[in-house]
């Protein structure tokens, strides 16, 4: 009542608002505000021409090189595998469909370090897959590859969950009329089924990216961790802690999280974009 | 024409194996076959020096503390996500899209830069280092900074489920018990909650595997010291860095065996809300 009095809160008969917000905030700021507000201060002690120093010096910046491209790769590979994995669990029937549904989730459900070890495990030359790639020529374990693969794998669930509602909802009837007046099937993928899609596709590609960037489980045992070649960011800010060198990973701690912020608005806008065309159709 | 829509169809059918082909091979190569390496690692020597691992003092004291840490962490989190949820869902008030958006900040910082931020607060050179050591409280490299670093991690999970639930079934049903005299609690659980409880039980298991799993957070915060302050998932990398494979693949069977439960118990729950819907 009190609060309603301040006019900040719309009028209500129920109970327990200031109970439930006041125990919510606490929970907030000593979980998250403050640990945030310690890695900001950290960063902005420094004087900006230091903090410029450490955020570019060449091992960091190496490791952005490899994190960064690794995870838009692993995000591209992703769109287009991702697609193709939703587009056959939407459109066509096939044994054992139920079963590749449900594993489409685990690598939400998997710990990072579970497939970290099994991914370099399986892909080192003597593993499952990795005795078949070494006599090809193809190293994946301990090269950026791995990196990739990692990225790859956990990556996966953001794309065909994003896309999977969404070539739900394209009209069939569509497709159909667009093939009676002689448009080819690629014509129609292009033309029609692809724009309804593609809002959802860039969410997904977005929050993939956006995991791919944080992740450390999974693909530190695949990585092979040599400075400069195959290190990333968040390693890196593991090892600076490792040598109690505090500020040095709270730089590289704030470029992280300055990315993160950009991609979650970039995610954001893409739903701002689709609820428009969406409303604009209608 | 006839002949027309003829090849069109095979043409369609090609492309159906080709598709189905291209995902299969996809996800086995980047899914199936490692999960299934687990298990076949993991066994590679019998089940006896499977079992005999599992024994082994330092992997106990791995699952307990992994446990307790669970334990700890899942049910402070549920009465937070209840709490934001209900706040959220039954008010309207200023600010409350900046309240969602905080709340989901954990889910976009990188689990290394949460745990960084707890060593920054309590480590030894972080802002409150000093003045702990002086009174002889650990959090770092203990159980405290563990619980922290999860709880930083897991915090969006039961709130995120609950509040667009919550906001679907708008306030009527809780205003009329309101009215017809019934206190705040009891509206609580004889009302709001019968209604939420699958959405809820959702959250808490994803919540749960989460904290069960957590290895980015934790490996800033623990300090490996085995036996102590090694979870599950760190006692794996232990286990692996000391060429251990059989006791590494060991624990992780455990944890996949756990990520698989959960998955399991996420279609059940599913289905049932899904003909609670329907009823």
């Amino acid at each position: 009542m009190a609060a309603a009095a301040k006019g900040w809160v719309g009028p209500s008969v129920l109970p327990g608002f200031g109970m439930t917000l006041g125990l919510a905030g606490i929970f907030l700021t000593a979980i998250v505000l403050i640990p945030m507000a310690a890695l900001v201060m950290h960063g902005a002690s420094l004087p900006p021409s230091e903090f410029v120093r450490i955020a570019t010096e060449p091992r960091a910046l190496a490791s952005y090189r490899l994190t960064f491209g690794a995870s838009l790769l692993a995000a591209l590979i992703n769109a287009v595998f991702g697609f193709i994995v939703a587009w056959c669990l939407v459109r066509y029937e096939f044994p054992g469909k139920r079963l590749v549904d449900a594993i489409i989730d685990l690598p939400f459900a998997l710990p990072t370090a579970v497939s970290g070890i099994a991914l370099a495990t399986v892909f080192a030359p003597q593993g499952w897959i990795g005795r078949w790639l070494a006599p090809l020529g193809i190293e994946v374990a301990y090269t950026w590859v791995g990196v990739v693969v990692a990225l790859t794998l956990i990556g996966l669930p953001f794309v065909v969950r994003s896309v999977q509602p969404a070539l739900e909802e394209v009209d069939v009837t569509f497709e159909e009329a667009a093939e009676s007046l002689g448009a080819s099937r690629l014509y129609v993928f292009r033309r029609v089924i692809l724009p309804t899609v593609m809002p959802s596709l860039a969410t997904g590609f977005t929050l993939a990216l956006a995991r791919a960037v944080g992740e450390y489980g999974s693909v530190i045992f695949i990585a092979g961790n040599l400075p400069l070649r195959t290190e990333i960011t968040p390693l890196l800010i593991v090892i600076k802690l490792e040598q109690f060198d505090y500020v040095g990973a709270a730089v590289l701690g704030l470029v992280m999280l300055f990315t993160s912020f950009v991609m979650l608005l970039t995610i954001n806008a893409i739903n701002g974009w689709r609820i428009r065309r969406v409303a604009g159709r209608r | 024409m006839q002949r027309g829509t003829t090849t069109a169809r095979s043409v369609n059918r090609v492309m159906r194996v080709i598709l189905i082909g291209l995902s299969v091979a996809f996800l086995s190569l980047i899914l199936v076959v490692p999960v299934a390496s687990v298990l076949g690692y993991a066994f590679s020597r019998g089940l006896d020096v499977y079992l005999a691992t599992l024994r082994a003092e330092d992997t106990l004291a791995a699952i307990r503390l992994t446990l307790v840490t669970a334990a700890i962490v899942v049910p402070l989190n549920t009465i937070f996500g209840v709490a934001a949820a209900w706040a959220i869902a039954k008010f309207d008030f200023r600010g409350k899209q900046a309240l969602i958006t905080l709340i989901d900040l954990p889910f976009s910082v990188s689990p290394v830069i949460a745990g960084l931020m707890f060593v920054l607060l309590f480590g030894s050179q972080g802002w409150f280092g000093p003045a702990l050591r002086d009174n002889g409280v650990q959090i770092v490299f203990a159980l405290p900074g563990i619980v922290l670093g999860t709880l930083f991690v897991t915090f969006p999970y039961v709130a995120r489920e609950l509040i667009p639930i919550m906001q679907l079934q708008g306030r009527e049903a809780e205003e009329a018990a309101v009215g017809l005299g019934a206190g705040g609690w009891t509206v609580f659980f004889r009302v709001t909650l019968p209604s939420i409880r699958w959405g809820l039980l959702y959250g808490v298991i994803l919540c749960n595997a989460r904290a069960m799993g957590e290895f980015g957070a934790v490996a800033v915060l623990s300090g490996h010291i085995r036996g102590l302050t090694t979870t599950m998932p760190l006692q794996a990398q232990v286990l692996y860095d000391e060429y251990d494979l059989v006791g590494a693949f060991a624990v992780a069977s455990l944890l996949m065996l756990l990520a698989l439960f959960t998955l399991l118990l996420k279609s059940v729950v599913e289905a049932f809300g899904a003909r609670r819907r329907r009823t």
